[in-house]
């Protein structure tokens, strides 16, 4: 029962910010940013790893932090959607999406702006295939992809030029 | 520089202009039901049945309450004595729904108990601990077979029969007496499937026993519809129920339906001690049992036609699957006669039409809702025609369809619609997708024994429909009309704030509602706030108030319109008096000190601020003759309407018709029978667009549904009423990988009824999933395949192509020729 579970301490970075804190082992990644950090932009879809709304980036890999225990990421470095502006600028990302009509709802956007963010940081100018095969793990139910598929070769495309 | 004043120029409407909605979205910033968090806030988790049709003998929460960190459990049987049965809307309906089970369980995820504890975990421990005892009963899993009454769910009712009514106009039988050939499909069949919004559903409620009054934080997109169901199911004054939407993560209609978890979650709070209670829902408690899209099959389906192929007459027995309760329904039983032709002429047809519960999760308006069943049937009527005939499916599609010049066109039913131009359409499309090449590709591809098929899907988005209309399901229904509010006023400090009464959903509300203000008062869309959301204590809703069934553009706008109007006319009068001036020779627009209105003139102005100033605290310097001038205006829209007739089903439904023509080419492979599309065209007509890019992203946000409902998304269940898909990853919406690239095209025929021109859109007719059934039955037809249901993947092409257990045209259709 919760009262008998010997809490973790845990040691991680998000967004450039480190906390340090004692979690229940079962505390799921998506959970503690959302409950414990109030960082509410990362989203939950399906509790199943298929729609990544819960995309984060840990340690520079895109990972769906709804199947990630937060005691996982003990020691490790976490970038969520709220990380991704500076100085209140938004990311060349951000803005890409906002200038490609690329959201609707907005739910599944902070997940496919961090699998973008992965995508980019490897691949400068991905081809339409590398673009779908980035974000098959980011469900969109508003927009049928044709302007998110604009976003990130906008997005790309801009990130070549500066 | 030579600036239009006054006169309303078309500046900022049917442009690009960026979403005011984006920069907190982007930002992560958006506020989501579930991201609120309230003091003292404890949490709801729901006990569901795992069995579809059974007898609760017991349930046991003595040991869930016994766990620390629960605040108390709630069952069916406690809530009874405290509430009334739901407002049914079906005629003398017997059915008593609860938002829990109380005696018996009618379908798997049907909620029997809830916990609400300190925690979210904790209330997940304790819902395991909560032991329920069932007697299992014979579940019914078909319409046809619910029908037979041989195992009733509600037996108060003492029938599975909802509703039943039949649509006959015109002579129909001298038609078949006339015609040139006769075709007979025994049964179509319409799939169950839903749009799964990314958000599941979420409540946050708080029946304050202070002031014994209920708050709700909520993502409901019908709010003004749940409160009417919220306040009798409690016993509460409606004015004593308070519903806030923020922004919601998709609803597509499913989400008009979570009234009665909004329920529980009141009466949990009540028994907390009035403690905020918040429920959010998981996936799997979405797939079954929040809402699925109707299920519809069609029996018996005979059509008349004349030597030239004219449809002149159909008859059909339609039977709908609305699940274990009827909730939204029956008005689904009228909803598709919105579009009761199709695009198509035909005068005469009778439809026999027929609702019963079954054991699957509740049905609720799902995008394109009751509709895009009946759309789907006359498409298929029209391709199965088409092919026993031998007529092309352009061809057969051109001689049917209503012609532009006969808009506005009174369908047999008495549906006007307002303006259109199918064949038009039709050309556009054939030229985007290349039309003539993809026939000789066809053509040459057949030769080697590849199976490729060119479908055309052509059909209608109402919107802002008559309510008048339940009173043809239901003579007594209080119901008829539509109408929307809207306030526009000057704040205090001269700011232009717009409230509206709907709950947008991602369709861009926001700014759209600020490029007609901008227009009317002639300012940038950047100096408006639009307040979207719903706020029952905003006082701009009327009870029809929400967002759904594609309306905004008309109902929604022409509300906006109408209250920036009445501003505009209320700061004019005042700024002639302070600028002594006649009220003509006044002008508006954008000063050295923002926003201003100059006599014409005497070249004086005064600014939004100092017009604002008099009216809020500056009122001494009124004259008595203007204390009506409040700069604060409400205007509510009302569509011009009559009640239906109720007899004959008779009347005007909806003020307008969107229209959508898709092209599809498909190939079936030979070895592993998957489905692929090969080139796909969507060409819209939503009369006078407001915002392009908003109405081109719906477009394919709405082509996505349909092509994920064609090949992808169905709600499966077993025989004893086990979900089969109660996962993303079994359900499998569509994701980036699977979805095609969409050649878009638009064409533009305004509708008379908005003041703008516009019509409602978004919902998108399920125009792809005509589509790709008639680009499967064109790959396949010669090989004796019609293609019977609308949900199509690689098995049940397997189960067609070689199993031949299905979609035979030799057995599901006759063709008859008659002597001419």
């Amino acid at each position: 029962m919760p009262e008998n579970i010997e809490k973790i301490s845990v040691k991680l970075n998000v967004n450039g910010k480190t906390y340090v804190r004692n979690l229940e082992p079962r505390l799921l990644l998506v959970e503690f940013l959302r409950e414990e950090l109030d960082l509410t932009g990362t989203h939950v879809g399906c509790d199943t790893t298929y729609c990544g709304a819960c995309t984060v980036l840990m340690n520079g890999a895109a990972v769906k932090s709804c199947t990630v225990f937060a005691v996982q990421a003990d020691g490790a470095e976490i970038l969520t959607v709220e990380g991704l502006e500076k100085d209140g600028q938004l990311h060349p990302i951000q803005k890409a999406f906002g200038d490609s009509y690329g959201l609707q709802c907005g739910y599944c956007t902070p997940g496919l702006l961090i699998s973008t963010y992965e995508l980019l940081s490897h691949n400068k100018q991905p081809s339409d295939k590398q673009i779908r095969k980035a974000i098959a793990g980011n469900t969109c139910r508003c927009t049928g992809y044709q302007n998110i598929f604009k976003a990130i070769q906008l997005a790309a495309q801009n990130r070549t030029r500066t | 520089m030579a600036n239009k004043f006054g006169g309303e120029e078309k500046k900022w409407v049917g442009k690009a202009l960026p979403r005011k909605e984006e920069d907190r979205l982007l930002r992560g910033r958006g506020r989501f039901a579930d991201d609120i968090k309230l003091r003292d806030m404890a949490y709801l988790r729901f006990v569901r049945s795992p069995y579809a049709h059974a007898r609760i003998i017991s349930i046991d929460t003595s040991a869930a309450e016994a766990l620390a960190g629960v605040v108390c459990t709630l069952t069916g049987k406690e809530i009874v004595p405290q509430t009334q049965p739901f407002i049914e809307i079906g005629p003398d309906s017997k059915v008593r729904d609860y938002p829990f089970a109380v005696s018996k369980v009618r379908y798997q995820g049907e909620p029997v108990a809830a916990v609400v504890a300190e925690s979210a975990s904790i209330a997940d421990d304790a819902a395991e601990l909560v032991r329920v005892e069932y007697e299992a009963l014979e579940p019914v899993m078909d319409a046809e077979q619910a029908l037979q009454d041989n195992s009733i769910l509600h037996e108060e009712a003492g029938t599975n029969k909802i509703w039943h009514g039949v649509f006959e106009y015109g002579d129909v039988e001298k038609d078949f007496q006339d015609a040139a050939f006769v075709v007979r499909i025994d049964r179509l069949h319409f799939h169950r499937f839903s749009s799964t919004p990314l958000e599941n559903n979420v409540v946050i409620g708080e029946w304050n026993l202070k002031d014994d009054r209920i708050y709700y934080s909520c993502n409901n997109s019908f709010p003004s519809f749940a409160i009417q169901f919220l306040s009798a199911h409690l016993n509460v004054h409606i004015d004593r129920i308070r519903v806030q939407t923020s922004d919601i993560g998709g609803s597509f209609g499913i989400k008009i339906t979570n009234y009665p978890q909004m329920a529980v979650v009141a009466l949990a709070s009540k028994k907390a001690g009035g403690r905020p209670v918040k429920w959010v829902e998981t996936r799997s408690e979405h797939m079954t049992s929040s809402a699925h899209g109707n299920e519809r099959t069609f029996r018996d389906t005979r059509v008349a036609l004349d030597k030239n192929g004219l449809i002149t007459a159909i008859t059909s027995r339609h039977i709908d699957d609305c699940g274990a309760y009827p909730r939204y329904e029956p008005l689904g039983c009228v909803i598709w006669s919105q579009v009761f032709p199709g695009v198509y002429r035909f005068k005469n047809a009778r439809i026999d039409f027929t609702q019963t519960v079954t054991n699957k999760c509740p049905v609720g308006p799902n995008r394109g809702y009751s509709r895009m069943q009946h759309l789907w049937f006359l498409e298929r009527v029209i391709d199965i025609c088409a092919h026993e005939l031998g007529i092309p499916a352009d061809e057969m599609r051109m001689r049917n369809y209503i012609r532009p010049e006969e808009f506005p066109y009174t369908t047999p039913n008495g549906c006007v619609y307002d303006s259109g131009n199918y064949p038009g359409m039709l050309e556009l499309a054939k030229q985007l997708i290349g039309w003539d090449a993809w026939k000789k590709k066809q053509a040459e591809a057949q030769k080697q024994g590849r199976l490729i098929g060119i479908g055309i899907g052509t059909t209608l988005d109402s919107g802002t429909n008559n309510f008048g209309q339940s009173q043809i399901v239901n003579p007594g229904a209080p119901f008829s009309g539509n109408s929307q509010g809207a306030n526009c006023k000057l704040d205090i400090y001269g700011e232009v704030v717009v409230a509206v009464g709907s709950c947008p959903q991602g369709q861009g509300h926001e700014t759209t509602a600020a490029q007609v203000v901008a227009d009317v008062l002639n300012i940038s869309p950047d100096l408006i706030t639009v307040r979207t959301g719903f706020d029952t204590e905003r006082n701009v809703h009327t009870g029809f108030s929400g967002t759904y069934a594609s309306q905004f553009a008309v109902s929604g706008l022409s509300a906006v319109h109408g209250a920036a109007q009445k501003l505009k006319t209320e700061m004019k009068r005042l700024a002639a008096f302070v600028l002594e001036s006649e009220e003509d020779d006044v002008e508006f627009g954008v000063g050295a000190q923002g926003p201003e209105l100059r006599a014409k003139r005497t070249g004086k102005s005064i600014n939004y601020w100092g017009l604002a100033n008099i009216v809020n605290v500056n009122s001494a310097v009124l004259p008595v003759e203007m204390y009506d001038i409040t700069l604060n205006c409400r205007y509510i829209w009302r569509a011009p309407f009559k009640v239906p007739d109720k007899q004959r089903k008779y009347g005007n439904l909806t003020l307008t018709y969107a229209s959508q023509l898709h092209i599809a080419v498909i190939e079936v492979d030979r070895e592993t029978f998957i489905p692929t599309i090969l080139d796909y065209v969507a060409v819209d007509d939503c009369g006078t667009v407001i915002n392009p890019p908003i109405v081109e992203g719906q477009v394919y946000g709405a082509t996505a549904h349909g092509i994920g409902a064609a090949l992808l998304e169905n709600c499966a269940y077993d025989a004893v009423g086990n979900m089969l898909t109660s996962t993303f990853s079994d359900y499998t919406p569509i994701t980036a990988l699977n979805m095609p690239k969409i050649k878009y095209g638009h064409i533009q025929t305004p509708s008379p009824h908005s003041y703008s021109g516009a019509k409602g859109m978004g919902e998108g007719g399920a125009a792809p999933i005509h589509t790709i059934s008639a680009a499967l039955q064109d790959a396949l037809f010669s090989n004796g395949i019609i293609i019977e249901d609308s949900f199509n993947n690689a098995d049940s092409l397997f189960r067609a192509l070689v199993g031949k257990e299905i979609c035979q045209a030799e057995r599901l259709v006759k063709l008859e020729r008659r002597a001419s």
